[in-house]
């Protein structure tokens, strides 16, 4: 926020003289009619492995983050360029597989990924997009630019988040919001209904208005809250695998006036629960028989099943060549420097420095399996040095960042925190891109990681018009 | 299969629509039951309570405690604020909200913030060092809570199939617990039917009036004179009072035969059944029922109420799918 200590950049500069002005006895009654007016709607999410009170509130602070129009249009076209280079790729690998056989990115780390299914080698799927709904984590470096921490190809979470908090702050800063010219990010739900109607299989919309459903796992996932809410923004039927059934490769749902036909499915689900006949067979959350309905081309699926192959965070190291190979561009938005721990050079620098680098599971999201390693325990250390000398291909390395902070109101004062950023992106006939995003914090003081499991909040995020 | 947008109703959100319904309204019952029960209590001698609490236990379908013990604090500690009785204040309102919870898409979000504050605040109570200090509070807030929730369903949430769900829950339950209570009643207190009624036993009839909430209502209709025929007539069949079982009965059938239109499935027991129903409270003379025993009438009208019940769900909630495909 600050460009020196005491001097404000310039789009803050509204909003640090408002605070100034306000007592902070008027901001503090804010927060809590904030935090009530989460409370009530429910707005919650769960925490696993943790059985007294598992639904918490998700912290909100008042404080917007600001970024101007010109930053967020670099951010705009990064994105936009990265997701079509992303699904261009999984195209690829799922069919002649150029780019494995360019030698551009390694075949072993492709076909060695968990989350690469085999099953989807050779399907074509409508108009070819794997990736229609797409969260990537961007972080701010200390030069000021941003770059890609992660992208979510797979279920991406949070976007509720995003629009619960525009709606709080609009009532809590209602003149603040409009003298500072916000772009709306309240056509979210629209924009994500016309995306996942535009995957309705060929034929369906002679029959009639595309059906289009939400697949939950259920009231226990840690983000059904979000489920219901975008559900119900978009006028939709909120399912669980037990509503749906498939007879004849078509899939139905089961309404008090008999099964009717769905035509695209938004599942929340991941890849594995989603067909027990053809994933893991114990999962009760999925629907027998969806694979197969989805081979025949009965039925759309957001996203498409086996993107995670490319959010490993082992293949994320190649997304720049990725973006070079189909696109003949430059990346706009960078990548953060990756040590890949199959490299022999690399893991043994990675090893020898592990008290000053972060190691991440490549298989996993929500902030667990991390080492960090400035903050980890010698023990911690030695777990994580066990691990990737057992398992090189699971693990990366990258350098601990600084996360640039913003200012959060915490105990009664603004106090600086380590923030990122996820804009959604959405891929159907037109790519959009919502100005704004989900701006996480990380609440405890000096931590750097911002999930909602590992004691993150969120705060409102507003991209300048001019 | 047409476009049906209007009336797409997936069974689990019916499902559960109709049984946050039923536990809401069996929340409402056992406060204002022990509210009233408590009332009472306090013009008795000390020494008649172990009765009235077994009588009480019995009208709310609880057993009771294996130890035996019946003191005040205990027994209203297990039917308000004890988790592990599924039928008490707390049990019912929280499994209303966890269904409301699974479906909160289809309601207005009104709604769910108002039961959602109600669980709030019988939890708070369920946590607090207190306990249940002000019981009276307490259980005036239960049914403040309710009738708000069932208020602002009704002005917020469209009248289409999902409400119909609704209403069907709680007249249902209603039907059940109202049948239940004259029943129970009329077998503790007989009194020749036609004698007004005095002294102690005027206070056990005022409080079925009122565990009903028909006292102010009877005393319009027929003077605060009471005579166990009128108030079996106006609990059983008065058409207009919203918590007689004739006015419930009404209400179910009104409902099925509006999900019947809707879903435009040919569903015949659901709508038969309550008809069937529906007729006999409208064509019975109160002295002919009476004449062959409260008891016996009651019975058949939850019989057949949970014959109903048992028919709605095999039509709409849980059909096989052959029988659906075939359709």
């Amino acid at each position: 926020m600050f460009e020196a200590p005491g001097i404000p950049r310039p789009h803050y500069r509204a909003l640090f003289q408002t605070l100034l002005d306000l007592p902070p006895e008027e901001l503090r009654k804010s927060q809590q009619a904030a935090d009530l007016s989460f409370l009530h709607q429910g707005i919650t999410f769960t925490v696993y492995g943790n059985s007294e009170g598992t639904e918490r509130v998700f912290p909100n602070d008042l404080l917007p983050r600001i970024i101007p129009h010109a930053e967020w249009g670099k951010i705009e076209r990064g994105l936009a360029q990265r997701i079509a280079a992303l699904n261009l790729f999984l195209e690829d690998i799922y069919h002649s597989g150029k780019i494995l056989a360019d030698g551009v990115v390694p075949k072993e780390l492709v076909y060695s990924c968990r989350h690469f299914r085999r099953e989807m080698r050779g399907l074509n799927i409508p108009r070819g997009i794997y990736v229609s709904i797409c969260g990537t984590d961007l972080v701010r470096l200390p030069d000021g630019s941003f770059a890609v921490l992660e992208d979510n190809l797979r279920v991406p979470s949070g976007v509720s988040y995003m629009l619960a908090n525009r709606k709080v702050l609009k009532k809590v800063f209602p003149t603040l919001f409009r003298d500072y010219g916000v772009c709306p990010v309240d056509h979210y739900a629209q924009a994500l209904l016309a995306t996942l109607r535009a995957l309705s299989p060929p034929g369906s919309s002679a029959r009639h208005e595309p059906t289009v459903v939400l697949l939950t796992p259920g009231v226990f996932n840690s983000a059904y809250f979000e489920h219901t809410f975008l559900a119900q923004q978009m006028g939709i039927e909120l399912v669980e695998g037990r509503d749906l059934l498939v007879h004849d490769n078509l899939v139905y749902m089961r309404t008090t006036a008999g099964l009717r036909r769905v035509d695209v499915i938004y599942r929340r689900v991941d890849d594995d629960f989603l067909d027990p006949l053809c994933f893991q067979r114990d999962s009760s959350l999925g629907v027998p028989g969806l694979f197969n309905a989805y081979r025949a081309g009965n039925v759309g699926l957001a996203n498409a099943i086996g993107t995670g192959v490319a959010d490993d965070k082992a293949v994320y190291a190649y997304v720049p060549q990725i973006i070079r190979y189909y696109l003949a561009e430059d990346p706009i938005l960078a990548n953060v420097p990756t040590y890949m721990l199959t490299d022999q050079s690399q893991r043994n620098y990675v090893l020898e420095h592990l008290d000053q680098l972060v190691v991440k599971a490549v298989g996993e999201s929500g902030g667990y399996g991390m080492l960090i390693g400035p903050q980890s325990t010698a023990e911690q250390r030695e777990d994580f040095r066990r691990r990737i000398q057992a398992e090189p291909r699971n693990y990366i390395a990258q350098p601990t960042l600084s996360l640039s902070r913003a200012p959060c109101f915490l105990e009664g004062e603004a106090q600086a925190r380590h923030v990122d950023l996820r804009p959604y992106i959405l891929y159907g006939e037109n790519m959009t891109l919502v100005p704004g995003g989900l701006t996480r914090v990380a609440l405890r003081r000096g931590s750097l990681v911002v999930n909602s499991s590992q004691g993150g909040g969120s705060k409102d995020t507003w991209v300048l018009r001019a | 299969m047409n476009d049906r947008r209007e009336t797409t109703m997936l069974s689990r959100v019916a499902d559960s629509l109709y049984w946050m319904s039923r536990y809401l309204e069996r929340a409402e019952h056992t406060a204002r039951l022990i509210d009233v029960d408590l009332q009472l209590r306090l013009d008795h001698s000390p020494d008649a309570g172990s009765e009235r609490w077994l009588g009480l236990l019995q009208a709310l379908q609880v057993p009771a405690p294996e130890d035996g013990s019946l003191d005040a604090e205990t027994l209203t500690h297990l039917l308000t604020l004890d988790r592990t009785n599924p039928s008490s204040i707390i049990s019912c309102v929280a499994a209303a909200r966890e269904n409301l919870r699974q479906v909160r898409e289809q309601c207005s979000s009104d709604m769910w913030e108002q039961l959602n504050r109600l669980f709030l605040q019988v939890k708070s109570t369920a946590s607090s060092e207190a306990g249940l200090l002000d019981s009276y509070q307490f259980f005036r807030a239960v049914q403040d809570g309710a009738h708000l929730f069932q208020g602002v369903t009704d002005s917020t949430m469209s009248h289409g199939e999902g409400w119909h769900y609704i209403q069907l829950g709680r007249f249902v339950e209603r039907t059940d617990a109202v049948a239940r209570l004259i029943g129970a009643h009329f077998n503790r207190s007989p009194h020749p039917l036609d004698q007004a009624v005095e002294s102690e036993e005027y206070l056990e009839w005022v409080a079925l009036l009122k565990s009903c909430a028909a006292f102010q209502a009877y005393c319009k209709a027929h003077t605060a004179e009471l005579r166990p025929l009128r108030v079996a007539e106006f609990l059983l069949l008065n058409p207009g009072f919203p918590h007689s079982v004739r006015f419930s009965v009404d209400r179910i059938h009104a409902a099925l035969s509006a999900i019947s239109e809707l879903t435009e499935r040919k569903a015949g027991q659901p709508v038969r059944i309550a008809g069937r129903l529906r007729a006999t409270l409208s064509f019975s003379q109160i002295d002919e029922i009476m004449a062959s025993g409260a008891n016996a009438f009651v019975d058949s009208i939850r019989w057949q109420c949970s014959q109903a019940h048992t028919a709605i769900h095999q039509i709409y909630f849980d059909y096989s799918v052959e029988s659906a495909l075939v359709a």
